[in-house]
């Protein structure tokens, strides 16, 4: 029998193939990808377009600040979009493309599968987020002076633990519903970020919205990482946010894989684990 | 991957022999058919497999006959755990599939009427991608996706073309290079050769046969292709309505229907011509 040793290569080799197939896939669907990037950059900039429009409206606010606080807000939404997406299609692409059987009766554990998808699933998103962010800024002559980009990496690092939990709840909805699964990720990603202050603070939303945002981790993401960036927080000053991601990070994996697999099993018992749903 | 690696993957040396490949003890499972509008929607259990019991034997090639709707595909993703049942058990070389089913799954791999592949990879991509799963790193799969490619017949200047560029013949010679990649101790051959055109079905069975003499798999081939099984197969059995009507070598099937062919026998113990599709109840949820 294989010792523990053995299976834990074995069970880090599937990641990296996990992690190697979506890299293959991105290649050969790269200008899918491409026009999907500046259709996120043109809505990103419907959003950050906003401060400006306001001034120009008669309105006063800081217009720098204001288009970085919407800026962030985009990208992050974006991010999140990439790592649900990701998350959504370990089931909903494989059941279009056939394989799904043959994943799923694979020797592979379900946390390392979900676990590859996650992790390339940041980093593509955490690239994707930079361009994304480098792109907006062009257009706009925003100054930040005192941005702190390498806290704002650590938060974006510990949130996103936590998004991949989320984003394992949402990858069991194409089996639930192979038809409507895939949508229904894009509502858990606007309901996570409508009470986490994606475009504005916490504090203007009512009071029943206010407290389901102190369970969201996209609030202390964006939190975090506006403090990053438009007051050079370190991340020692960044301790509060980083330490409520890390407990909703732990609570959400374990989870976001018990639903899964309690996804999995209904998929089983009802005969929907297959190509055609 | 040698094939002392497969060997491993089973119990101790002195169980190997004497549990059987196969074990399967009234299984059942049924799926739900749901009718009607939203108002009056009933709900209505249709019976895929009903109370099948059989065993089959380390190095066996045992074959499945049965018509679309019969069973067949239910009994192969039960098996593959990819379905749960509803009552009943499947055992694959001791590990029960509902209950132990990773050990299952380093043991079985499958072949489908569907070569199911990420279209737009190519057979060493698809094929290193299916290999990471049962612990091969790139180094390893390197020479050996090529080694078990030429050995199927695929054309070594076709390995990194787009699986969409593939003739279907092609994609299946790649469907049982990924099976035999694994090195299974149990193959699932679910109509592998359904669709093929002639030669490349005669390609597809010697291929079979040649894993068999050097591997000394197991295997489980379902298929509505009454040649395929008798030439294939050691024992020849009949699903219908999921319900196993009898598992025996051909000759003896035949004798026990008084049939000079085995669509003969199919014909004296369903009542049906094998060429008839039966109302495919359970199918539309196989």
């Amino acid at each position: 029998m294989k010792t523990n040793t053995g299976l834990m290569r074995t069970e880090l080799i599937g990641l990296g193939g996990i992690v190697e197939r979506n890299a293959y896939l991105i290649k050969r669907y790269v200008w899918w990808e491409v026009a999907f990037f500046l259709w996120t950059v043109a809505n990103t900039l419907t959003i950050v377009f906003i401060a400006e429009g306001v001034e120009a409206s008669g309105g006063t606010l800081d217009v720098n600040r204001q288009t970085t606080i919407l800026l962030i807000g985009a990208v992050i939404w974006a991010y999140l979009g990439i790592i649900f997406e990701i998350l959504t299609e370990t089931v909903a692409w494989e059941r279009w493309e056939g394989t799904i059987e043959y994943t799923f009766m694979a020797p592979l554990s379900r946390i390392v599968h979900l676990g590859g998808m996650g992790v390339f699933a940041v980093a593509y998103g955490v690239l994707r987020a930079g361009l994304l962010f480098g792109a907006i800024a062009l257009f706009f002559d925003l100054e930040m002076p005192q941005a702190n980009y390498v806290s704002a990496l650590v938060v974006l690092a510990v949130a996103s633990v936590s998004f991949i939990g989320i984003g394992m709840m949402t990858a069991v909805l194409p089996l639930i519903s192979p038809e409507k699964g895939t949508q229904l990720g894009f509502i858990a990603q606007g309901m996570l970020l409508v009470v986490s202050g994606v475009y504005y603070s916490v504090e203007i939303l009512p009071d029943f919205m206010q407290a389901i945002s102190i369970i969201s981790p996209a609030t202390y993401a964006l939190e975090g990482i506006r403090e990053a960036i438009l007051e050079g927080a370190s991340v020692g000053d960044l301790w509060g946010e980083l330490w409520a991601l890390a407990v909703i990070g732990v609570i959400s994996v374990p989870l976001g894989l018990a639903t899964f697999k309690r996804g999995e099993t209904h998929a089983k018992r009802h005969g929907k684990l297959k190509r055609s749903g | 991957m040698s094939h002392s690696i497969t060997h491993e993957r089973l119990h101790e040396p002195a169980e190997r022999s004497s549990i059987p490949a196969v074990s399967v003890t009234a299984l059942r499972k049924e799926f739900v058919r749901r009718q009607g509008n939203l108002l009056q929607r009933k709900r209505r259990p249709v019976s895929a497999l009903d109370g099948v019991t059989f065993e089959v034997a380390r190095g066996e090639c045992v074959a499945i006959l049965g018509q679309n709707g019969s069973g067949k595909s239910t009994l192969v993703r039960l098996l593959s755990t990819l379905l749960l049942p509803d009552g009943g058990s499947a055992v694959i070389f001791g590990h029960d599939v509902e209950k132990n089913p990773k050990a299952v799954r380093r043991l079985v791999n499958r072949v489908s009427v569907e070569a199911s592949f990420f279209k737009k990879m190519s057979a060493m991509e698809n094929l290193g991608y299916a290999a990471r799963f049962y612990g091969m790193t790139a180094g390893e799969t390197r020479h050996r996706i090529p080694e078990i490619l030429t050995g199927v017949g695929f054309p070594a200047e076709r390995r990194n073309e787009s699986m969409e560029e593939l003739s279907r013949g092609m994609q299946q010679k790649v469907a049982l290079a990924r099976a035999l990649l694994t090195s299974p101790v149990l193959l699932l051959l679910d109509e592998p050769t359904t669709g093929l055109d002639p030669r490349s079905k005669l390609e597809v069975q010697d291929f079979i046969r040649a894993m068999r003499a050097a591997h000394d798999a197991t295997i489980v081939l379902c298929t509505h292709d009454l040649n395929e099984a008798e030439s294939l197969a050691e024992r020849v059995g009949i699903l219908d309505g999921g319900r196993l009507l009898a598992l025996e070598p051909a000759p003896q099937l035949k004798a026990r229907y008084a049939a000079d062919t085995l669509e003969e026998a199919f014909f004296v113990a369903t009542g049906r011509s094998f060429e008839d599709e039966p109302e495919a109840e359970a199918e539309e949820n196989e």
